[in-house]
């Protein structure tokens, strides 16, 4: 009733404001498309080019940097690298997370909160704490240089906030459910496996999705535990390449937005997750 | 029975099961088994590769220890008296704290004016809204290896500068010890600014639009209804955006190793850099876990403090119901 009398945007009474703020809406979106546009156009001009007009546009369009990048053998090391890295974390923080938090979301048994406490106490201990430690740890079992010692650290760092995410949801499955399920004859992982997984889909793509980006993006660990650009992630590895190659700026640039594209591509789709992981905590 | 229709036939809950006896629903000796045999691997990797490290980096921080050798060189609270008595490390640590202040005060009220700007039926909004997230999703490696490039002196955020009327001699941005920090700041901003409104865009969807209607029937202006109605119930998300951003500055580590290296006469380290510089570049394992183990504390006090102060009635759900 008041809403068909009282027009929900208040156009009829603030219609001066919307040229105000699309000016705002354009000015925060060029602010912030800006950098990624210049790195991306400037990787198809040539070094001399940008030297001799450091904002200009591309005359004539040069393809080789991006070319030449995509025909770099350790580019593509080092992208199968961050794939494995981060598809192996991310399965990791699914497959353990979501087995922890289903019993501490649906069992009664001694130590359980004592165990939820453990877990969310992690959310206190930041891998910087942690990273030197670690270094020396994963040299005692020699595992510098191996992706292992990227994979296993990250996953153990994204428990806490994952089992904080999916508890909730596992618990907000109703109990009718298990028993009409223990009633049709399905045991407990029956019960896991057939109904509660299949359930709390969102809620396990949300703590993927994080855990994806996190991987992805990820620089301290994998600078320290990598070492050398073959074995390397894309984030370490476009910082070596700037440094090699410091004196090819358009090298540097195609690189460095072919390292952008991945990310750009899977998170810009995956946006409300992200936002629907990191606001989860508050509705809880 | 509400399954079939929530999970829309893929999970056959209703298939007869044959020789199936209503069973009781608690089975303790199974049970405990089941319970630590799906708990046992998350909290093993969690044990060995989250606390395990914490608690070595503890006992590290009182040992003279390169990393290699015996750890046998006790030096008590050594450690930590050379931190503080380090005016670099004293420095990084002033530079983190500014850097939450300047987060909380600058980028968290532009966050929400944005927002609530944002907020009003827009053309493109959708688009608009996805834009503003780019900067959020690239790696810190990336974003700040490109505004190294358009940093330079004379590069092209001079020239653009210069096109825009500014002729005379612009900052070192990132060389001069006075302006690297604010250079920093404000690529931090551009880097999170977008994360915090599209926190904020979520928590005024959360808003009932019921409200704004009584409002305005109330004859209260658009700005009165942002102040007295929108902007209060924004709380627990400005909450949570603010306990993200404070922790998050604490740790700052990859966009100053990109950008500065913490650099140019240690103007603009914080406590992540210059541990991983000692520790890491210096191979002075033990005083680096001191450094660590300040920086753990200095997070716990204050996310304890905010969660006393500000958060507790915002997390209550997610992080006491499991006890």
């Amino acid at each position: 009733m008041a809403s068909a009398t009282v027009p929900a945007t208040g156009k009829t009474r603030f219609d001066w404001a919307q040229p105000f703020v699309y000016l705002v809406a354009l000015v925060v979106v060029a602010v912030t498309v800006a950098p990624v546009v210049y790195v991306v156009l400037n990787g198809f001009r040539s070094t001399a080019q940008i030297n001799r007009d450091p904002s200009g546009w591309p005359t004539p369009w040069v393809w080789d940097n991006y070319a030449g990048v995509l025909g770099n053998e350790m580019f593509w090391t080092q992208f199968l690298n961050s794939t494995i890295v981060a598809v192996a974390t991310t399965a990791g923080v699914v497959v353990l997370g979501v087995m922890a938090a289903f019993v501490i979301a649906r069992y009664d048994f001694r130590g359980r909160s004592a165990l939820f406490t453990l877990f969310t106490a992690g959310l206190m201990f930041p891998l910087t704490v942690a990273v030197l430690p670690l270094f020396t740890m994963l040299r005692t079992l020699g595992l510098l240089g191996n992706l292992l010692a990227v994979i296993v650290p990250q996953v153990a760092f994204q428990m806490s906030m994952t089992i904080i995410i999916l508890v909730p949801f596992l618990r907000s499955v109703p109990a009718e459910l298990e028993d009409a399920a223990s009633i049709d004859g399905a045991s407990r992982f029956g019960f896991f496996r057939r109904i509660l997984l299949p359930l709390s889909g969102p809620g396990l793509v949300t703590v993927g999705v994080i855990a994806f980006v996190t991987s992805w993006n990820a620089y301290l660990l994998p600078l320290l535990m990598l070492g050398n650009p073959a074995t390397a992630t894309l984030p370490v590895g476009v910082q070596y390449f700037s440094t090699a190659y410091s004196q090819d700026t358009a090298g540097v640039l195609a690189f460095t937005s072919l390292a952008m594209v991945p990310a750009l591509l899977f998170f810009t789709f995956a946006q409300r997750r992200i936002v629907g992981g990191l606001t989860g905590a508050v509705k809880g | 029975m509400a399954a079939p229709e929530v999970t829309a036939g893929r999970v056959q809950v209703a298939r007869p099961a044959p020789a199936a006896p209503p069973r009781r629903r608690r089975r303790p000796l199974r049970d405990t088994a089941l319970v630590w045999g799906f708990a046992a691997p998350a909290l093993v990797v969690y044990i060995g590769f989250v606390i395990l490290p914490v608690v070595l980096a503890a006992v590290f921080s009182f040992f003279n220890w390169n990393g290699l050798g015996p750890l046998d060189r006790f030096i008590g609270l050594d450690n930590y008296v050379r931190a503080f008595s380090d005016p670099v490390f004293l420095g990084a640590l002033r530079n983190n704290i500014t850097i939450v202040v300047l987060s909380l005060v600058i980028q968290g009220p532009l966050a929400i004016g944005i927002a609530l700007l944002l907020n009003r039926r827009l053309r493109g909004r959708t688009l608009i809204r996805t834009l503003i997230f780019v900067p959020y999703v690239l790696s810190e490696v990336v974003a700040g290896l490109a505004f190294r490039l358009m940093l330079p002196p004379g590069g092209p955020f001079d020239t653009f500068l210069t096109s825009l009327g500014w002729t005379g001699t612009k900052p070192q941005w990132l060389a001069d010890p006075d302006v690297a920090f604010w250079t920093l700041f404000a690529v931090l901003t551009w880097k999170y600014l977008g994360l915090a409104i599209i926190l904020m865009l979520a928590g005024l969807q959360g808003i009932p639009e019921e409200l704004h209607e009584a409002a305005a029937l109330d004859g209260a202006s658009w700005w009165q209804t942002q102040l007295r109605i929108t902007i209060p119930l924004l709380g627990p998300t400005v909450r949570i955006w603010a306990f993200l951003s404070i922790i998050g500055s604490l740790q700052l580590f990859d966009m100053v190793w990109i950008l500065t290296g913490g650099g140019p006469l240690n103007a603009t380290q914080t406590m992540a850099t210059y541990m991983v510089d000692i520790g890491n570049g210096r191979s002075q394992i033990g005083f680096g876990s001191a450094v660590a183990v300040i920086l753990f504390f200095v997070s716990l006090v204050i996310a304890l403090i905010y969660q006393r102060a500000v958060l507790r009635r915002d997390m209550a759900g997610a992080v006491t119901r499991g006890g």
